[in-house]
């Protein structure tokens, strides 16, 4: 039941300069991949591309053959109202729960606000926020 | 400036060559008679004691390599018992072992007594104060000079190396003259001193410093002297020849290598023929005089020439130049010395990353920084960044250990690092002396 609300989501290796996102992008769109949220985590020289893509496996493969690091990591996507206190009432949820958020990221799309989590338990996470009248994302829509 | 040892600094070149002789056969007897290792080395050249007729015959003998002191590790290539020993030190192998060094009473004494001759040969003497600033411990640089000044009766100031402003109030306050280190940490003293509103050239009484363990050039001589007003020494050795052991004099025309402890020959690296004075070739030098650890034609890896005719100060010892650079691929990185395949061994043991990697040497400021770009493997890739930055540290850690020198590390996509294009892409060296 839980599983099916666990959507994969690829991650990338990429070096911090000039290019390399575009060099990502570039071969999501060259194999017709389409990427609904992704965001950029930096660190000292590196950083790490973080998407939710239409279709993972391919992503994944078209990647790894252009020599890119790539890992498929399991998060969450949760739907908010798009107005204050939407992020407020996911974050309590999880909090009152004593769930942490290990790093989230949002995107506000044609259906309204998504969060996408990555907690550091996934299920418990879906049971809690199902439980609390929450609406999670289906794995099977971005995959 | 006079002698040290006038009858030895003023030999007659002839005198010195038979002594020079006589120091050789006795040594080359002794080492067949007591030295099991180059016992061995010899037969297997085919060439007995008997053999050495002229000191031209040295050419006869078989060479020696920093990896036959590695493959003698620890003391297994030495002549003498720890027991007459006196002292070690360790300096960094090319693979991660480390080579190990031993001195008896007597060579430690040949080894002042050779500083000794080099630093009075620049007026270092009584009523002088030299600050030590070469590393002290297992590297041979601190001791090494320490010994040597304090042997000309000069007032040592053992600071190491380290805590920079602390060793210019100190230079102040006890009005230092002198000073021994690397040329990069004089010039970044310069600049610490600077920032504290400390001028080295009005503000000090430092006069001269004797600057060696990393190369260094005429350019930077006239820099260091012009901006510090001191006179810029270069001074040379090695662990294997005992450590910092000879130095120009005031001339600064080249450094004493003084005949009666050392014989020097300059070979062609590729070949190792014997080379004419002021033909460019690989150092190699004998120890004439050595107890604990013999070094015969011991092939040091620099290149420079040799120049035998009388310096104008008198002295009548063969003179090296500059070192133009390496037969290897060695980096001298703040006066340590660091081959790449130490780094290539270290990376062997830490699966997180892959075995390609690229060398990158700057100098931020004065001072040298190197920076190690590996590729994260495919199993460590981790979609968390303080994961991937445990990596970072962690190889940082180990290459720090292994070579004795602090580095970056940067890790890198996979497959952008060269592969098999040799020394000069993985080896980038961007540094101007």
């Amino acid at each position: 039941m839980e599983k099916s609300y666990i959507v994969k989501q690829i991650s990338i290796f990429s070096e911090n300069r000039p290019g390399r996102l575009a060099a990502i992008a570039g071969a999501l769109r060259d194999a017709g991949i389409n990427i609904f949220a992704f965001s950029i985590a930096e660190a000292d020289g590196f950083g790490v591309v973080r998407a939710l893509v239409d279709r993972p496996d391919e992503a994944h493969r078209t990647l790894t053959d252009l020599g890119f690091r790539v890992s498929f990591t399991d998060v969450i996507g949760v739907k908010m109202r798009d107005e204050p206190g939407g992020l407020s009432d996911i974050a309590s949820i999880l909090g009152d729960a004593g769930i942490n958020i290990e790093y989230a990221y949002a995107y506000s799309g044609r259906d309204g606000a998504v969060l996408i989590l990555r907690v550091d338990q996934v299920e418990d996470a879906i049971r809690q926020i199902l439980g609390r009248g929450g609406e999670l994302l289906k794995a099977s829509l971005s995959g | 400036m006079p002698p040290w040892n006038p009858r030895t600094e003023e030999m007659p070149l002839g005198e010195l060559r038979r002594l020079q002789f006589k120091l050789l056969k006795s040594l080359v007897y002794r080492l067949y008679s007591f030295n099991d290792f180059y016992r061995r080395r010899m037969k297997e050249q085919q060439v007995h004691p008997d053999d050495i007729r002229t000191l031209e015959d040295v050419a006869k003998l078989p060479f020696m390599y920093k990896g036959d002191l590695r493959d003698g590790y620890p003391d297994r290539i030495f002549s003498a018992e720890q027991n007459e020993l006196v002292r070690y030190h360790v300096s960094s192998g090319t693979t991660g072992k480390p080579t190990v060094v031993g001195y008896t009473e007597r060579d430690i004494e040949n080894w002042s007594e050779s500083l000794a001759r080099g630093f009075s040969s620049c007026g270092l003497g009584r009523g002088d104060v030299i600050q030590v600033s070469y590393g002290y411990g297992l590297f041979t640089g601190g001791l090494g000079a320490h010994y040597g000044a304090e042997r000309v009766g000069a007032t040592v100031l053992p600071t190491s190396v380290g805590n920079t402003e602390r060793q210019i109030e100190l230079m102040q306050d006890l009005h230092v003259t002198a000073i021994a280190c690397t040329p990069s940490y004089l010039l970044h003293i310069g600049e610490v001193a600077e920032k504290m509103g400390v001028s080295i050239k009005n503000d000090t009484d430092l006069r001269m410093g004797f600057l060696g363990a990393e190369p260094w050039s005429e350019q930077m001589r006239t820099r260091i002297e012009d901006w510090l007003g001191i006179r810029a020494y270069d001074i040379y050795g090695t662990s294997e020849l005992s450590g910092p052991m000879f130095t120009e004099c005031t001339e600064q025309q080249g450094i004493h290598i003084w005949g009666d402890l050392a014989l020097v020959e300059i070979v062609d690296p590729a070949t190792g023929e014997v080379l004419a004075p002021g033909e460019q070739g690989e150092l190699t030098i004998t120890m004439l005089q050595k107890e604990a650890l013999p070094m015969v034609r011991y092939r040091i890896g620099d290149l420079t020439a040799v120049e035998e005719g009388a310096c104008a100060c008198g002295r009548t010892h063969p003179r090296i130049g500059r070192i133009r650079g390496r037969v290897d691929d060695m980096l001298i990185i703040r006066g340590i010395n660091v081959f790449p395949s130490q780094v290539e061994h270290a990376l062997l043991e830490i699966p997180q990353v892959g075995r390609h990697f690229q060398i990158v040497v700057d100098r931020k400021g004065a001072l040298d920084s190197m920076l190690v770009r590996v590729e994260v493997s495919e199993e460590a890739f981790s979609d968390k960044i303080t994961e991937l930055m445990v990596i970072k540290r962690a190889v940082e850690h180990r290459l720090r250990s292994s070579l004795n020198v602090s580095v970056d590390v940067e890790l890198v996509e996979p497959g952008t690092l060269p592969r098999f294009e040799g020394k000069s892409k993985k080896i980038v060296d961007r540094r101007s002396l």
